[in-house]
């Protein structure tokens, strides 16, 4: 269970970027989640909940874009997709994929200000 | 005053502060010339004796190893190691079930790195966490002992796509648990196709010559 200490980083993040709008008021923080990021996303928004109170962000709404795993597939030359996780091969041609395009993210995407 | 939302585009990484760290670590690591391993595994897959003979072999072959071992409550895998005579350092995370790049910098203080050849990492036993920090690491090790079944590569795809090499431990009881050798590799070739597979055990010594061989070529290149 580090969603915890990841919820506690999307707050410092938030913070930091708040510095720049001050007298706003956070309405909805947006993180982009990929499969392979190591967070769940349940897990994350239980410990936001308790990570928001009593910071200047208690109102503020976690809200998820969840990414899809895009890999490089080197015989089709393109982008494809994977089967899945555990089978960790193009979708459309089988090839074993190794090049990993997306699918690792945990960003702060964006944010809703009410000013 | 408007009341309708404005969204600002933010696109910072979460763990942006823990990248830097690890950024800083990594660069500092390859201008001292030291080759950093980390490794990440179930608690009780063979991590410490797996290390302790990694460092005892090292130490014979006339290299300078050292470690940090992340446990969450004792100091006795630091204890453990140290009988290899080797640095070794106990990161103690409390409750924490993962490192942080921080946690690896705050320990190396006073750590004259230029007189090392090896730095290994071994994280909190724990197979879902480790896998979002970046540690400054060159190479992440994933463990697998025998005992723990074929199928783990396939409960836990996200920390073996992370990891850039896996080692199979306990070799010395993989007859007793009817190991299927091949299951496993097909397993962690399915979550991460080419990644190289070892096997060995540290009890036995088997294997280790590989691993050896392993560590030695990649600081051959200085």
């Amino acid at each position: 269970m580090h969603e915890l200490s990841i919820a506690l980083s999307i707050l410092d993040v938030v913070g930091e970027e708040m510095e720049r709008h001050e007298g706003a008021r956070v309405e909805a923080i947006h993180v982009k989640l990929g499969p392979l990021s190591g967070v769940v996303k349940e897990a994350l928004l239980s410990a936001y909940e308790l990570a928001r109170m009593q910071t200047p962000y208690e109102e503020a709404r976690l809200v998820f874009e969840d990414m899809p795993i895009v890999v490089f597939c080197s015989k089709c030359q393109a982008e494809r997709s994977v089967h899945s996780m555990q089978q960790f091969c193009c979708a459309e041609c089988d090839t074993p994929a190794t090049e990993v395009l997306h699918g690792r993210e945990l960003e702060l995407a964006a944010l809703e200000l009410e000013e | 005053m408007s009341t309708s939302p404005r969204i600002v585009e933010v696109r910072q990484n979460v763990l942006k502060h823990n990248d830097e760290v690890a950024r800083a670590l990594r660069s500092r690591f390859e201008q001292a010339g030291i080759l950093v391993v980390s490794l990440v595994s179930s608690p009780g897959s063979g991590k410490t004796a797996f290390l302790e003979k990694t460092l005892t072999l090292l130490k014979q072959a006339g290299y300078r190893p050292s470690a940090l071992v992340g446990d969450l409550a004792t100091d006795n895998d630091a204890a453990r190691l140290a009988r290899s005579e080797a640095p070794v350092k106990q990161i103690t995370t409390g409750t924490l079930c993962h490192l942080e790049a921080a946690m690896v910098e705050k320990a190396l203080e006073g750590w004259n790195l230029e007189e090392l050849d090896y730095l290994f990492i071994e994280n909190v036993g724990n197979l879902v966490c480790p896998a979002s920090y970046d540690l400054g690491e060159n190479l992440r090790l994933v463990l697998l002992s025998v005992t723990e079944g074929e199928d783990k590569p396939l409960k836990y795809p996200t920390i073996f796509n992370s990891a850039d090499l896996a080692v199979i431990t306990k070799l010395d009881l993989a007859e007793a648990v009817e190991f299927d050798h091949e299951a496993a590799r097909e397993n962690i070739r399915s979550v991460r196709p080419g990644m190289a597979v070892m096997e060995l055990s540290a009890k036995t010594g088997q294997g280790m010559d590989h691993w050896l061989g392993f560590l030695r070529s990649k600081i051959a290149r200085t």
